[in-house]
């Protein structure tokens, strides 16, 4: 399992870019830490989710 | 006047209210750029719902910088890796330094801000810290290589004006850098004695989000903003510390 966003899900095995798009994600609005690194972009295929990895998915709201 | 512009990390900017997204709402943002003709609007950052394909950067007009704020933070540490998370968006240098360990009163921790002042300005963000008006923490936050200062009127959202005026125009004397007020400003007269004082920009949200007609509002505060911008710069008449002072002839009565 990956946690992702603080969520257990079932990821392990994906690169980064097929389970972003199994989201609604844009990837161009987010920005992705994996295990407390932010990963660059260029990164996001070549990356493969394993068991026990925690990965955050980060982008802008309403604030301030 | 036109001449006159606020300048931050080397950016210049002509329009001097910053708008808090805040819960946004499409409606807030449009009024705070075309009614209020902000130029710099504050974002959080957060984790994404990535159920939703809407960002809120898709209602941002272009032109509009961006200043990602660091809410949510509890120490400089906290900070700084919403600072870089932000930076990796890409969408600029700009950064709203925002640390609370208070969750009733949201007061900022003026120790941790430095801190994290210090931390990412040495790493090229442009750094506005958010902080409680006070002399020697705002000189710490110069030290340390902040853009701009940031420090509140009144607790954030309360839209109770200028409880902490006689400090923030300690800041605004003695400090060499745009002193924003941010936090607490709740009507256009606040945001004009303000500027009358000396401040360099207004930053509101909740002013604009919870008034009755938000368009008409936030063409308010930009009256208001540049009207006190212009007496700053016009120099105020004096005040007397006792009696009168005639403003009429003293000569030429029509008697005698």
């Amino acid at each position: 399992m990956v946690k992702i966003n603080g969520e257990h899900v079932n990821a392990a095995g994906q690169s980064v870019s097929q389970y972003l798009a199994s989201t609604a994600c844009n990837p161009i609005r987010i920005v992705i830490e994996l295990n407390g690194e932010i990963l660059p972009r260029e990164k996001y295929d070549t990356t493969v989710l394993a068991d026990g990895d925690q990965l955050e998915i980060i982008s802008f709201m309403g604030g301030g | 006047m036109n001449n006159d512009k606020l300048i931050i990390g080397g950016h210049e900017f002509h329009s001097r209210f910053i708008l808090g997204s805040g819960k946004y709402s499409l409606k807030l943002i449009e009024a705070a750029v075309k009614d209020a003709g902000a130029e710099i609007i504050t974002l959080a950052v957060r984790r994404a719902n990535t159920q939703e394909k809407e960002n809120i950067l898709d209602y941002i007009p272009k032109g509009v910088t961006l200043l990602p704020n660091t809410s949510g933070a509890r120490t400089a540490e906290e900070a700084v890796r919403i600072a870089r998370l932000a930076r990796a968006l890409g969408c600029g240098d700009f950064v709203k330094i925002e640390i609370m360990r208070d969750s009733k009163y949201l007061l900022p921790d003026n120790q941790e801000t430095i801190r994290a002042t210090e931390i990412l300005a040495k790493e090229g963000f442009v750094v506005m810290p958010y902080m409680y008006p006070d002399l020697n923490a705002a000189r710490d936050l110069v030290n340390a290589g902040a853009a701009t200062i940031m420090p509140l009127a009144s607790p954030i959202g309360s839209n109770k004006g200028l409880a902490t005026r006689d400090f923030i125009q300690i800041l605004i004397d003695e400090i060499d850098l745009p002193i924003i007020v941010d936090a607490g400003i709740g009507k256009p007269s606040q945001a004009c004695e303000a500027m009358e004082m000396g401040a360099a920009a207004i930053m509101a949200n909740t002013a604009l989000a919870t008034a009755g007609d938000l368009p008409m509002m936030s063409s308010a505060f930009r009256q208001a903003i540049e009207a006190g911008r212009k007496a700053y710069l016009a120099g105020l008449g004096r005040v007397l510390t006792r009696g009168a002072s005639a403003s009429d002839p003293l000569t030429g009565f029509l008697r005698d």
